[in-house]
């Protein structure tokens, strides 16, 4: 589809990720939300309420008593052929387990924000992303943002993959709790939301719940059937890869701004990669940048696609590192290697004879503070690592009490 | 006049400043970040206002952080070594505000005393050391015991981050009608009767 470059206006406003996604919201012409509240996602649909409210929106928002039900209203909405958006975090994303694979299973295109947040017990409100890596197999398109900028733009092109029809696959849009989620800075909106409409108009040719054309959503499918099912899911998600590549190269057609699926900073001759994710990667980034200009060969990169998973940027990306070293906020508990992005670099080169050394660290549980001096302790303990020409074997659990490594 | 220079900087990254915020819960630290950042957006530059996130409640020690830069501000770690300490609260235990200053660290603190008594108590000179009334001054105008909009206003005027009319903007902006009017009001007072000598901003 050609799309016309148009001059866009904007408005640069102070807006926290919950708020630029409220604004996204708004601007991608949102017709149902429905949403239970829970820190420190809950101010992504207070302003959306307030939207409505002012009319700015015109919405139907449905208080539900329990993210469970949140999620099957966006789904039972998003039947009917509407726009369906609710948000969520930590516990709330845990209680909508379920529903997670029934939206995905009658291929839903509801959108969904997640404010990451670690999970109880013992209860942290604070950061991590155990929440969003127990959604990894519920089929979920999983992007995840790493500024208030990108969580708006992310926003209105999860509404463009979901929708496609090669995809109709749901769409989570992750970012860092409270690092993210309260953090004022700037963003730019457009003045007149009509671009942002013409960008992503709703796809209403699916197969939808209509008293003309009735037909039935999630039956029973008998061993006979349900394995295609699933198969049409691994094919969607393959589809989706390509979709988000897409609809990002568009987006920065029409608005000047994309992302690509995998950002990366200073790999020129970069002997030693970290890889990580979401809002922290900017520390990372200023870290790097000063490692860099004390003549350090580190470079970094933040995922952008969790699901499907870029295995070809992957490889393009890291391919060319003598180690790389992936920084993760959730741990698989009882894997060897428990860095669930760490497992995925690993099995993306499986095989590969010209594949880096490949380190798996674990930062921020709970929200532990990272700052570029912890960035920088993990570079100094890499580049020992790339002298012993050997990567540990199991997982670094970084900056725990009473664990050190040599 | 003195002048900020130890603001810090990153890499190849331009002068940048770090505010940090400490008060008690209800007090408004977290409020004033905010207030300041964005007055710094309005005002075309990049700006970060967060707090540190704790199970808040009333009368707990509460942090809160500002950068404002003129470019874009990447990290989103927690100002361990600020530019600028303001102390809502008084009665904080020092320790806490004092943690990971630097010897350029400017502090502007919500206090009766002078400038020279607050210096002598926290060991800092006294070029360094700003004081407001800000609690008299929220009785005065808001009839409430919070200082976070006089504060702004009290830290624009020691260092000149922001315009003055940009502050007030982010304060209306904050505070809908009539309590932005007298929050706007808080914010000028504090401005004229901040005590101290003032700092130049590198151009």
């Amino acid at each position: 589809m050609a799309v016309e470059t148009k001059e866009v206006k904007w408005k640069r406003l102070p807006l926290s990720s919950n708020y630029a996604i409220a604004y996204a919201v708004k601007d991608v012409d949102v017709d149902v939300v429905s949403a239970y509240p829970i820190t420190p996602q809950t101010t992504v649909v207070e302003k959306i309420s307030e939207f409505i409210a002012n009319g700015e929106l015109d919405a139907e928002m449905i208080h539900v008593e329990s993210e469970h039900s949140a999620l099957s209203a966006a789904v039972g909405a998003s039947a009917t052929g509407a726009r369906a958006f609710t948000a969520t975090a930590s516990q709330g994303l845990e209680l909508m387990h379920e529903i997670l694979h029934i939206a995905s299973g009658l291929r839903m295109p509801v959108v969904m924000s997640v404010a990451t947040r670690a999970l109880s017990a013992p209860i942290s409100i604070w950061n991590d992303y155990s929440d969003l890596m127990n959604a990894r197999d519920a089929s979920w398109v999983t992007l995840i943002a790493g500024s208030a900028q990108e969580a708006y733009d992310s926003i209105i092109q999860a509404y463009r993959i979901a929708e496609s029809p090669e995809v109709m696959l749901p769409v989570i849009v992750a970012y860092d709790g409270y690092i993210m989620s309260h953090t004022y800075e700037p963003v730019l909106v457009p003045e007149d939301n009509t671009v942002v409409r013409e960008f992503a108009p709703k796809n209403f040719n699916r197969f939808r719940l209509d008293v003309d054309r009735p037909m039935t959503f999630g039956t029973i499918a008998d061993p006979k059937w349900y394995y295609e099912f699933k198969y049409q899911q691994v094919v969607a998600m393959r589809n989706a890869y390509k979709k988000v590549k897409e609809v990002d190269e568009e987006y920065r057609e029409v608005f000047g701004r994309g992302y690509g699926v995998i950002e990366t900073c200073c790999l020129e001759d970069a002997d030693i990669v970290l890889l990580t994710y979401g809002g922290i990667y900017g520390t990372f980034k200023e870290a790097i940048e000063k490692l860099r200009e004390n003549g350090k060969k580190v470079g970094v990169a933040r995922l952008r696609l969790w699901r499907p998973f870029p295995a070809e940027d992957i490889v393009k990306t890291l391919g060319g590192a003598k180690l790389v070293v992936v920084a993760d906020r959730a741990i698989s508990y009882g894997a060897r290697i428990s860095g669930p992005v760490a497992l995925e670099v690993m099995s993306t080169f499986y095989g590969d004879p010209d594949a880096p050394m490949i380190m798996s660290v674990i930062v921020g549980i709970g929200q532990r503070t990272v700052t570029e001096n912890t960035v920088a302790e993990i570079v100094d303990y890499s580049f020992r690592v790339l002298e012993r020409g050997k990567a540990p074997r199991e997982t670094l659990y970084w900056g725990v009490r009473g664990v050190s490594y040599e | 006049m003195a002048l900020l220079k130890d603001a810090t900087s990153v890499g190849r990254i331009a002068l940048r400043y770090e505010i940090r915020w400490h008060g008690r819960g209800g007090q408004g630290a977290v409020t004033a970040s905010m207030v300041l950042a964005m007055a710094a957006i309005y005002e075309g530059k990049y700006a970060q206002a967060f707090p540190e996130f704790g199970a808040e409640r009333r009368g707990a020690p509460v942090k809160a952080y500002t950068r404002i830069g003129d470019e874009p501000i990447l990290t989103r770690a927690p100002i361990l070594n600020p530019d600028i300490v303001v102390v809502l609260d008084p009665s904080l235990p020092k320790e806490l505000y004092l943690a990971g200053v630097k010897d350029s660290t400017i502090f502007l603190i919500n206090t009766k005393k002078s400038p020279r008594e607050i210096a002598e108590d926290l060991g800092v000179p006294v070029e360094r050391v700003y004081t407001v009334d800000a609690t008299k001054i929220a009785l005065e105008v808001l009839k409430v015991p919070i200082v976070n909009t006089a504060m702004v206003g009290a830290l624009v005027h020691v260092v000149p981050l922001v315009k003055l009319e940009n502050v007030k903007k982010a304060v209306l902006e904050t505070f809908p009608g009539r309590l932005g009017e007298v929050n706007v009001l808080a914010v000028e007072k504090a401005y004229e009767e901040v005590a101290g000598k003032l700092v130049e901003v590198n151009p």
